[in-house]
């Protein structure tokens, strides 16, 4: 066996040496090891970031929470605002979900090949459009074009726009997910096609829609752009639980106080923040455990 | 069925079962009908709604469109109380303020990518993943409330002075102003927003390129870096491009957490530090409050930008996923 000629790599070989890269080997491993810690940096700041915003929110909101500030009106507490947004957000879904189901159930069971494109498109389309466009929509579309004032339904109907591709998308991902056997197996039991889709597709998809379902409404409880336009008069002085008022909620008090320079106010959104963070993580969490749950019974 | 039928009813009974089935059959008929419009229905209504809101958007616009056509894009001033409405300095800070989030924020998400679905332990990702998920969770008006309130004065008083003095000789880092409310924290705001959207599409990303690819890689002796470069990278780059694009939408579009944070300037500049505005936050601060009706009217104008801008960076996600293979199943 002929040795390398080049000097530079090692000339003879000894065996109690520990196998390790030379030259360029080396220089190699060493600009991989780099680009890994590159990439763990980069996960960690982001969990870094996630950590910091949520500290704060945690560090200062904590000092405004007590008994009062979650079940009085505004001047000592913020209660009509998180009923508010409650109402708002659940008129919201009751107005989204039964669409985007339909929807999904479209693409996945009744669209052909032509009108499935279509439809996709427009379900990314209303995904990605800024809820401020959705927001403007609305207030041109119910309250200039109509004259008519502010209400807690307008701002649950654009909400409702932004909640429709969100759960038509996780339905859609869930219904792929329904095992084909049960279709087929009550195609061949004659069952029709509608009282299969509503007694055995949908029943399986069930905890699916649920999840994504509570996603979106953790996407709506949070968004403040349509009920800044539609819902932000109302002062939080008093409980309001009718929808077609203007109706007190968390994300527009947040807004109104962060841009007033005045320290209590400042408080008081610290600690409004820390009560929606914690609604919102919760339901995103508990949504993410049904939905892996009920992923693992159905594909077992 | 449950009582034992009588002996020699049994054609009776077909006859029944017959007549029995026929009505259960028009019942299937009209319920399967029904279902299948209901369904289309819905679909329908989604792309009524799409194009009513580009109708109201633009219908909205039209006393400004007719009072400036194309110029208001390039008209800078923006005084409301004077009657004089231009848009570019606002388009201007919506382009710097996306290309700081996009040109910080998806280098560092394509890596945490890497990192989750390539170098991390299951056991290690399964932490993380949701942990990234749930920064794109926390809703933009906290966000943009932390920013005033905590990122904004460590901004002022430490970071942009030390860009200014060692880079300053560049126009974007010019003097840092007293407030923390400037177009560099909302540019860094909506970085942390787009991070996770880019983060978690490009992980399902890589996830998907074929472990025989990057196995056969490694045989032959590439390091794991090589093995991403040439491998990993090359295969998904289409996929990253959407993942970026849908990014680019995300960060173009909002309107809250820059409200708080740019400092509601209107004029048309290049300083990252001082305050600006961008279209989208600019609506959300003077729509309630617009003075005239040609005001609301300009503000109508730049949603419509907005609009065609947004569509057209999701379209051309959509299309970039549809068009090069495999990606644009990650991507729903």
């Amino acid at each position: 066996m002929s040795l390398p000629r080049r000097r530079d790599v090692a000339p003879e070989f000894d065996p109690t040496q520990p196998l390790v890269g030379t030259g360029n080997l080396r220089r190699r491993h060493g600009v991989s090891r780099v680009v890994q810690g590159i990439a763990v940096a980069a996960a960690i700041a982001a969990v870094a970031v996630l950590a910091i915003v949520v500290g704060g929110v945690v560090a200062h909101g904590a000092k405004a929470i007590n008994w009062d500030f979650v079940t009085k009106p505004a001047p000592q507490g913020v209660a009509p605002n998180l009923v508010g947004t409650a109402v708002i957000v659940g008129v919201a879904t009751l107005m989204a979900a039964p669409v985007g189901i339909l929807i999904a159930l479209f693409l996945s069971e009744y669209a052909g090949r032509r009108s499935t494109r279509p439809v996709q498109l427009v379900m990314d389309v209303m995904n990605g459009l800024p809820s401020i466009i959705v927001a403007v929509f609305v207030y041109a579309l119910l309250i200039e074009g109509v004259g008519g004032k502010q209400a807690g339904w307008k701002a649950s109907l654009a909400l409702s726009i932004i909640m429709v591709p969100l759960i038509a998308r996780g339905t859609q991902e869930v219904l792929r997910l329904v095992p084909g056997h049960q279709r087929e197996a009550a195609a061949a039991l004659g069952v029709a096609r509608w009282r299969g889709v509503l007694t055995i597709i949908l029943p399986a998809a069930l905890p699916g829609i649920i999840t994504a379902t509570l996603l979106s409404v953790a996407r709506a409880a949070g968004e403040t752009a349509p009920v800044l336009l539609l819902s932000s008069f109302a002062s939080g002085d008093a409980f309001q639980l009718n929808p077609l008022e203007e109706v007190p909620n968390v994300p527009v008090r947040i807004f109104q106080l962060s841009e007033e320079a005045n320290p209590e106010g400042f408080t008081e959104a610290w600690g409004l923040s820390l009560i929606l963070i914690a609604i919102i993580l919760t339901l995103g969490l508990g949504s993410r455990a049904l939905l892996n749950r009920s992923k693992r019974k159905m594909t077992r | 069925m449950s009582a034992t039928p009588p002996a020699g009813s049994a054609s009776l009974k077909l006859a029944r079962s017959n007549r029995q089935s026929d009505s259960r059959k028009r019942a299937d008929r009209v319920g399967d009908l029904s279902l299948r419009l209901i369904c289309m229905a819905a679909a329908l209504l989604a792309a009524i709604v799409l194009v009513l809101i580009a109708k109201e958007v633009v219908e909205g616009a039209h006393p400004s469109i007719a009072r400036y056509g194309l110029s208001f894009i390039t008209n800078h001033e923006w005084a409301p109380p004077l009657e004089k409405f231009g848009g570019e300095g606002l388009i201007l800070g919506t382009l710097i303020t996306s290309a700081m989030a996009l040109l910080i924020g998806a280098p560092v998400a394509i890596s945490i990518g890497i990192f989750l679905a390539l170098l991390a332990p299951v056991s290690v990702r399964n932490v993380i993943s949701p942990l990234v998920e749930m920064l794109a969770a926390i809703p933009s008006v906290i966000l943009g409330f932390w920013g005033l309130l905590i990122l904004g004065p460590v901004l002022v008083s430490t970071v942009e002075p030390f860009l200014h003095d060692t880079l300053g000789f560049i126009p974007l880092f010019g003097a840092p102003q007293t407030t923390g409310a400037s177009i560099f924290n909302a540019g860094l705001i909506l970085t942390i927003m787009v991070i996770p959207i880019i983060a978690s599409v490009s992980r399902d990303l890589f996830m998907a390129v074929p472990p025989e690819l990057q196995d056969g890689a490694a045989a032959l002796g590439s390091t794991r870096w090589e093995v991403i470069r040439g491998v990993v990278l090359p295969s998904t780059l289409s996929g990253m491009m959407a993942a970026c694009l849908l990014g680019l939408g995300r960060a173009l579009g909002e309107a809250i957490a820059v409200a708080q944070v740019v400092g509601g300037g209107t004029e048309s500049h290049l300083s990252l530090f001082r305050n600006g505005g961008t279209i989208a936050s600019l609506i959300a601060l003077q729509f309630p409050s617009a003075v005239s009706a040609l005001h609301t009217s300009s503000l109508y104008y730049l949603a419509a930008i907005l609009l065609v801008i947004g569509v057209t960076s999701n379209l051309l996600a959509s299309w970039v996923g549809y068009r090069f293979g495999s990606a644009g199943g990650a991507m729903r």
